[in-house]
């Protein structure tokens, strides 16, 4: 049995029928990430002799025939925005908090290790979640496993890399615009972003805080149910965090929904969308036709430019504030040489913090100044308001939307990062979710003729989850994308 | 609407950021272009639009005012630069008048 072929939920079975321990299933996935990381740098820290350990202690309670939790010896990564309290350090892929040891855990961390996962290490990011690629890590950039010259995606792209080049089954990220969907799409994996409020954000470094939310990736449309299982729910730590009763996702989830109405925006496939991707997504809505669910065109205007638009206001307003805290003086770096504390907080942000987050913290702090106010960040939070409504209507006609999770797939290191307004296009088809506070997931629909993953994504209303991950199913069960292996993965395993 | 130079240099003072000259000009040049695209949400009518700041219907939540553990002074300063018993250490902020 080759452990890294497993999906996590087979993977979970073999483990709970005795066929495979959590050891060797560590072991396996070390293996793979000790030969695949010089390539892709999916990873930013590593444990392997705590993974070890407790994997080793998984075995022992299991052989003791003490209950496991949901994710029992499954090897795991989290994206390095996600505060972890057991030695390894939280940069946020940045130079502010380079080495900064988190005092505590995040809520979805304790989960983790609460359903027994075997938590292997810190993955690869956009720095403060910031970004579309993966390259504004100050640590180096990710690479997609489908193809070494070109990104990941991001934020969450190292997260993405290391569940596509099946160095982990499954691994957490985190989505503010578009971060663990877009990465989702162009490495080839399940991507989930949680109506807000769904998952706990206490632990997860706050990026934007009305828009944050941490969310699964992983192969299948299962494992990404597994993994959303063990970690939603209510924590009274986070007071967004919304009292609302956890489905189970898997008990329902080879349910087809009968009478599907799909609803397919025009706006999502305009100018912009690559020929490939919008052939490979239009593929998988004939595929839902077949399977007997009912297409409709719909709606939604204000969802892709001015929806960027209020994005690129509202988040990095929330972001001019939130990444206020770094000072200098409570944790992270602090810059020597000052005048005074004036001096001192301006020398160790600006030594501290790269180009991108300075850019989006000085947008944010103009948007929001005396005489902007106004036209900028209160417009743009009125737009959203206006997004919300688009949504609720379309809702009022059909069960969910889809289209494109990107414009294009994956583009090439350094392509998009002298423009950064080109950038931020690419969350074009998936800021509109995340403004309105709804529930989203790109699933793999297709390559392209070079080799490169393409993603449909599917936007379901408030707390839709379930029938979102049913959704998926029933298209994943017609289509074998997720078999398929990059070409780095190829070789003596 | 372009962004100024002077702008630029003002708007990194709030944010308590230290700017290179030639970062300076090729900000505002960005920033520019950023604003020029979100400018486009001035088409739109939102003359009896309430902004909406936070989507899921929750008020105030707040939990009971009961004293409970929390960090240790040692943990919550742990991570910083400079600290001494559980206070955080900063360069002096006010002028006592006794010789600098």
């Amino acid at each position: 049995m080759q452990p890294l072929n497993l999906t996590a939920c087979e993977m979970r079975e073999a483990i709970g029928r005795g066929d495979l321990s959590a050891r060797e299933a560590t072991q396996s996935c070390l293996a793979a990430i000790e030969r695949l990381e010089p390539k892709i740098h999916a990873f930013l820290a590593l444990s392997p002799q705590d993974a070890l350990r407790r994997a080793a202690e998984v075995d022992e309670r299991r052989a003791r025939g003490e209950r496991m939790g949901l994710l029992a010896g499954i090897p795991t990564a989290v994206k390095d925005n996600f505060c972890t309290a057991d030695g390894q350090a939280t940069t946020c892929a940045s130079r502010i908090l380079e080495g900064w040891k988190a005092p505590y855990s995040a809520h979805v961390v304790e989960r983790l290790l609460g359903e027994d996962a075997i938590v292997v290490g810190k993955t690869n990011l956009d720095e403060f979640a910031m970004g579309s690629s993966t390259e504004n890590s100050a640590f180096g950039p990710t690479r997609n496993p489908w193809d070494l010259e070109r990104v990941p995606g991001g934020s969450s792209g190292g997260s993405a890399a290391a569940v596509a080049a099946r160095m982990v089954p499954l691994a957490l990220g985190s989505d503010t615009g578009g971060s663990i969907r877009q990465p989702a799409a162009l490495c080839g994996v399940v991507g989930l972003k949680p109506t807000y409020g769904r998952v706990s954000r206490y632990g997860l470094v706050a990026f934007a805080s009305s828009l944050d939310q941490i969310g699964p990736l992983a192969r299948t449309v299962g494992d990404a149910a597994l993994l959303l299982q063990a970690v939603a729910g209510h924590d009274p730590r986070d007071s967004t965090s919304v009292p609302q009763a956890v489905p189970d996702y898997l008990a329902t989830l080879e349910e087809p929904v009968e009478g599907l109405r799909i609803g397919v925006p025009k706006e999502f496939f305009g100018t912009g969308v690559d020929g490939e991707v919008e052939r490979a997504v239009r593929e998988a809505l004939g595929v839902y036709e077949r399977l007997g669910a009912k297409l409709t065109d719909v709606s939604l205007p204000r969802a892709t430019e001015h929806a960027i638009a209020a994005y690129y206001l509202v988040a990095t307003s929330e972001a001019s504030s939130n990444l206020a805290r770094y000072d200098g003086v409570h944790y992270g770096h602090r810059a020597g040489g000052y005048a005074d504390m004036i001096d001192m907080y301006m020398l160790s942000r600006s030594e501290g913090f790269g180009d991108e987050v300075k850019r989006r913290i000085m947008l944010g702090t103009y948007a929001l100044s005396a005489g902007y106010y106004d036209a900028y960040y209160k417009k743009a939070a009125k737009v959203r308001a206006l997004i919300r409504q688009d949504y609720a209507a379309v809702f009022r006609q059909v069960d969910v939307v889809m289209g494109p999770t990107t414009p294009t797939a994956a583009f090439r290191l350094g392509e998009k990062t002298d423009d950064p307004l080109t950038m931020y296009l690419s969350d074009v088809y998936t800021v509109s979710c995340s403004l309105a506070a709804i529930a989203g997931l790109s699933v793999p629909c297709g390559f392209t003729r070079a080799g490169l993953p393409v993603g449909l994504q599917i936007i379901g209303d408030a707390f839709s989850e379930e029938r979102l991950l049913r959704v998926a199913r029933m298209y994943e069960r017609e289509t074998n994308w997720a078999r398929r292996r990059p070409p780095v993965c190829e070789g003596k395993s | 609407m372009p962004i100024s130079r002077e702008e630029v240099e003002k708007v990194a003072a709030l944010s308590r950021i230290r700017l290179a000259p030639d970062e300076v000009d090729r900000l505002a040049s960005q920033l520019s272009s950023i604003l020029a695209y979100v400018g486009k949400l001035s088409d739109l009518d939102t003359e009896t639009v309430e902004p909406l700041a936070h989507a899921v219907p929750l008020r105030n939540v707040l939990r009971k005012d009961e004293p409970r553990m929390s960090l240790s002074p040692e943990e919550a300063v742990g991570g910083a630069a400079d600290a001494a018993d559980g206070f955080f250490r900063v360069p002096r902020v006010l002028d006592d008048g006794t010789a600098a």
